[in-house]
């Protein structure tokens, strides 16, 4: 399963090490690659697209070094995982710094209301939203396979996709509000938390990753 | 049921060894870091913070390599500390393996540094630093250099601006209360987490479980660090969160 090359999407944003070993540790046998060519990333197997900071940069970088193509393309056809940033790209609009996205899919990326937010108990949420939350799983996915319903994964985001199509959310966390911490469609899942920095429960959901054929 | 208050050992390393001092002075060997460091994973730490308090400008760069062994290891984040001068240090920090970057003296010296180092990796690889002691009721001065240097600059003044600046979290230090194991300075800790929209660890005085619940319900930390309660093996990780869930608290156990 694992043989072909998983190609991780460096756009020059932020340090993709911790991605890779988390991957490099799950992937047995498989080869990971951090790359910025085009085409590594059409060649490979499967494809994890990350990212850090903020989105119109992200955006700006992608488009910087020519990936954007490439991107798009494997994300028509092979298992394809984007991360925190790299799931917001998959939408159509990001309200931080009003940019487009990728538009894989239909919705817009919102920022916290933070001056509206409370917990259960009253007290203001912070953001950016730090830390270990539930993610509720919306519906089966061979993604979540062994990973408890509500299962906590490390997040750091002060941004949250809005997807218009419901039929795409596959995880839901709290924090304030309901939000979709995971989408999918067909090859593709996007999370908003970072299963690199989860444990024991991210690395078997990064395995779930290595070993999914959609 | 939603984010879970976070317990942070702190792990204070000089020259490849874990130490824990008193007050800032009077060091102990308590191990290897990346021993130290998977050990706490398996407790279920929720991320971990290495202060690099090495003297010797040469010896430095030993922290790179205990980053980089670390972070290949243990897939909990990881913030590094101790140090930082510029967006340099920054970057090969964060290259190495450290998902944020903590900084105390180079920002209040320069505070565009958190400015132009949060614009470039994002606010959430940035963390403000802040040594602070009680200077008259109600009031805390910020401390640099190790604790050394007083600035005459105000605690909850100085947090503000971080925020402003771009920090993604405080890590707050009472300086009254560190070593003490008195526990964590609780009106220091609720002044600067009221004022802020940014998370703020609590650190400095930790001997029991509970000043660790305290700092979360008084304090209203977003997250506890603790050095010497885990070093010395009195409590895991795991005792300490399950003291926290008995009192009420939301953590990942």
């Amino acid at each position: 399963m694992a043989s072909g090359v998983i190609a991780v999407v460096d756009y020059g944003m932020g340090n993709l090490r911790s991605v890779q070993q988390a991957l490099a540790r799950v992937a047995k046998g498989g080869d990971v690659v951090v790359t910025s060519k085009a085409s590594v990333i059409s060649r490979a197997e499967r494809v994890v697209f990350p990212g850090q900071g903020a989105m119109p940069d992200c955006m700006r970088e992608l488009d910087a070094r020519g990936l954007r193509d490439a991107v798009l393309e494997a994300a028509k056809n092979k298992p394809f995982l984007g991360i925190c940033i790299g799931q917001q790209m998959l939408f159509e609009y990001s309200e931080e710094g009003g940019v487009p996205g990728l538009g894989i899919f239909p919705g817009r990326v919102r920022r916290f209301p933070v001056e509206k937010m409370r917990g259960g108990d009253g007290v203001r949420l912070k953001v950016p939203h730090m830390g270990w939350n539930r993610v509720v799983q919306a519906r089966l996915h061979p993604l979540w396979n062994g990973i408890d319903d509500g299962a906590r994964f490390y997040f750091v985001h002060s941004y949250y996709a809005d997807p218009a199509d419901f039929s795409t959310v596959a995880g839901v966390t709290d924090y304030g509000l309901p939000f979709p911490s995971a989408t999918a469609r067909d090859n593709i899942f996007a999370i908003q938390c970072h299963p690199e920095k989860s444990a024991q429960t991210g690395l078997a959901f990064l395995s779930n990753f290595i070993c999914w054929s959609p | 049921m939603g984010l879970a208050k976070r317990v942070i050992p702190c792990l204070d390393v000089t020259a490849g060894r874990v130490v824990k001092g008193t007050n800032f002075i009077n060091l102990r060997d308590a191990g290897d870091p990346v021993e130290i460091a998977r050990r706490y994973d398996e407790q279920g730490a929720d991320e971990l913070v290495f202060l690099d308090i090495t003297a010797s400008s040469d010896r430095r760069d030993i922290i790179l390599h205990i980053v980089e062994a670390c972070a290949s290891q243990v897939f909990i984040p990881l913030t590094v500390g101790g140090g930082v001068r510029s967006a340099n240090d920054v970057r090969r920090l964060l290259n190495a393996g450290a998902d944020k970057v903590s900084m105390n003296t180079a920002a209040i010296n320069n505070p565009d540094l958190v400015a132009e180092t949060s614009a470039k990796v994002g606010n959430q690889c940035i963390v403000v630093a802040i040594d602070a002691k009680l200077t008259k009721p109600g009031r805390w001065t910020v401390y640099t250099h190790g604790g050394r240097t007083p600035t005459g600059i105000d605690a909850i003044e100085w947090a503000r601006k971080a925020q402003t600046l771009g920090a993604g979290e405080i890590l707050l230090t009472s300086m009254d209360c560190d070593g003490t194991r008195n526990g964590f300075d609780l009106k220091l800790t609720r002044a600067v987490s009221d004022a802020l929209d940014i998370p703020v660890i609590a650190s400095g005085g930790v001997g029991s479980l509970e000043h660790l619940a305290e700092g979360v319900i008084e304090g209203r930390a977003d997250a506890v660090l603790a050095a010497s309660i885990f070093h010395l093996g009195e409590y895991t990780v795991g005792q300490a969160k399950t003291h926290m869930q008995r009192r009420g608290i939301e953590v990942r156990l």
